[in-house]
């Protein structure tokens, strides 16, 4: 289906003024194949077809939409959830690695490599790069290591090889400077594989691209509920991948969308336009344009920056974005375990809690409201546990 | 790298005394993807004393050399000092030529027109991985000299010749622009080797190694004479 507002960027890889393609020259040859090699897949009957088989046979696709009733009647909302947590590896980011590792081996590479910071990602990278016998090599901040350990180990159970990274503030935002260094040196027969709509042209455009089969399943599933278009969609956003997937599928209706950042890493709420791996975007940056350090209780949304496409739309007001704390996260977290039966990941419980603080307020009551649940929350229970415990 | 030690525009005098033809001066970005280990904590060490773009211009303005001073950093840095305003203070603290890793060709146009007004180079980098017809207009766009990526590297040291000779024709297929060739070039032996097909040389991480390892004024005129010896 055409989607006219969240549509292809421009021959330089534009959403207005943000995006482009700021990268060393030695990575613009690769970033320029694989922007033919996308362009051509994506145009590919044959590779769509099988992109989507994999999400269906081997990641649990389609997964529900859910209806929310207990949390619904506290809230005075009517509240669905798209379940990404039920798919494979426990979030979204599969969607966009079986997207990114088929076309990986259709470009004739034989290696992957990918940033992570929560572990969501390089354990999804790892577990597609399995799937096709690739090899994987994930970066990670010390930082984060320490805190999903068992992310770690997982992606390690998976094949992978995971790198810690020590440099800078040990988290997201240097482990993706340390895969752009990697790329640089492997470029001839490794492909980077990025896990936000993020980056130089084309991972944030062909990142949500492989992310919208998100929007347009919950789009159907809702219609097939009797719901139709919902008044507002609600995703938690660091780079933003999971939001810009579900919004693709509503951003042409009336449909209010609504990105949650982490207050301790809001770009949109607290940044400004600079320039930072491969991208023009809003930026956490000091007074002499040094990048600041995000933090946030999520090392899914420990980043200072965002997506190019959200500043687009938060520049053109399509979407709105909003931040909350780190204590609002954890009650949210625990408001829709014991009301829906569903622990959420630390990431998307800054969704929930925005609903939670914004219900009768910014979402006026009766409103309907799909939340995208964009993961789960076994990776966070030990450290959940660790701050409910100290707060007892 | 400016500033990553209290004395650094010493340094910058003694890579002179040493026979530099020109100085290539670091300004810190929190960021700098395609830096090796070296230039990261030069880098950190520089922004943690306070380093900045002003700070940087206002202590070359006392340093007297009559050859070309180079800036090299990350484009974050001009953007949001304002590019026009970034390109005047390069100039008035004496660079006369600009190198911005993270700007290729096609993202550069802004930044050029800056640096035109201002009189200040913009100097291209052509890599291993640059096809021929790409290089050849990186080549004639290119002011002063082209940046010849040695290796698909980050910068510091390497033991092998990378890919210099082959980038270096192909620069040379389409523009008598001078060719400077640097990454992973850390010895007088490789520097010599460089020479014999280029027309220049740039060492970076292996001098701000020394500066990092606490080296004196004169440590670094050796260090530097020991390249200008070699490559003479």
């Amino acid at each position: 289906m055409k989607n006219d507002v969240m549509g292809t960027p421009d021959e330089h890889g534009r959403f207005g003024d943000f995006g482009g393609r700021f990268v060393p020259e030695a990575l613009v040859p690769a970033c320029l194949e694989l922007e033919e090699a996308f362009r051509d897949a994506w145009s590919d009957p044959s590779f769509v077809a099988e992109y989507r088989l994999v999400l269906q046979q081997f990641a649990g696709r389609p997964t529900p939409v859910t209806p929310l009733p207990r949390l619904s009647e506290r809230l005075g909302l009517k509240l669905y959830a798209k379940r990404e947590d039920l798919a494979h590896t426990g979030s979204h980011k599969i969607n966009n690695v079986i997207g990114q590792t088929l076309l990986t081996q259709r470009m004739g590479k034989s290696r992957v490599i990918a940033e992570t910071g929560a572990g969501q990602h390089g354990v999804a990278t790892a577990t597609a790069a399995a799937r096709l016998g690739l090899s994987c090599t994930v970066f990670m901040g010390e930082v984060d290591t320490e805190r999903q350990e068992l992310n770690v180990f997982r992606m390690e159970l998976l094949g992978a090889q995971v790198v810690t990274v020590t440099s800078g503030s040990r988290t997201l935002k240097d482990a993706v400077n340390e895969a752009l260094r990697d790329w640089v040196t492997c470029v001839a027969d490794t492909h980077y594989c990025i896990g936000s709509v993020m980056g130089p042209h084309p991972f944030p455009w062909m990142v949500r691209e492989f992310q919208s089969i998100i929007g347009s399943e919950a789009s159907q599933q809702l219609n097939d509920l009797g719901v139709g278009v919902p008044d507002v969609v609600v995703a938690c956003v660091g780079g933003g991948s999971n939001a810009a997937g579900v919004f693709a599928g509503f951003a042409n209706e009336k449909t209010r969308l609504i990105g949650v950042e982490a207050a301790g890493g809001a770009a949109v709420r607290s940044g400004s336009p600079g320039v930072l791996h491969g991208m023009r975007s809003l930026l956490l940056q000091d007074e002499f344009g040094q990048i600041e350090e995000a933090h946030s209780i999520s090392a899914g949304l420990d980043y200072p920056g965002i997506g190019p496409e959200h500043a687009y739309l938060s520049g053109m007001h399509r979407a709105e974005y909003y931040a909350v704390a780190d204590d609002e996260v954890i009650g949210a977290l625990s408001l829709l375990s014991e009301t829906e039966g569903i622990i959420p990941a630390l990431e998307t419980a800054h969704a929930v809690a925005w609903i939670e603080r914004e219900a009768g307020g910014l979402l006026p009551h009766g409103s309907s409201v799909l939340l995208n649940l964009s993961g789960r929350g076994d990776k966070d229970v030990a450290q959940v546990r660790a701050i409910l415990k100290g707060q007892a | 790298m400016a500033g990553a030690t209290p004395d650094w525009t010493r340094h910058v005098e003694a890579a002179v005394l040493g026979g530099a033809d020109a100085i290539e001066i670091g300004l810190p970005f929190s960021d700098p993807m395609i830096d090796g280990a070296v230039i990261q904590e030069a880098s950190q060490r520089s922004l943690e004393r306070g380093t900045t773009l002003d700070s940087v211009c206002e202590e070359l303005e006392s340093l007297s050399t009559e050859i070309p001073l180079i800036a090299m950093t990350y484009y974050n840095l001009f953007l949001h000092y304002g590019l026009e305003r970034a390109a005047g203070r390069l100039r008035r603290a004496g660079f006369s030529g600009a190198i911005v890793p993270d700007l290729p060709l096609e993202e550069a146009g802004e930044w050029r027109q800056a640096c035109d007004a201002c009189d200040v180079a913009t100097i291209y980098l052509v890599a291993p991985s640059t096809p021929a017809a790409r290089a050849h207009e990186i080549a004639t766009r290119t002011q002063g000299f082209v940046y010849a990526a040695a290796r698909m590297a980050v910068t510091g040291a390497a033991s092998d010749e990378g890919d210099g000779p082959r980038v270096v024709a192909t620069v040379r297929q389409a523009s008598d622009v001078p060719v400077y060739v640097g990454i992973g070039i850390g010895t007088p032996q490789q520097a010599a080797r460089a020479a014999a097909y280029a027309d220049g040389v740039i060492v970076g991480s292996a001098l701000v190694k020394l500066v990092l390892d606490g080296a004196s004024t004169a440590e670094i005129e050796r260090f530097v004479g020991s390249f200008r010896t070699a490559i003479d």
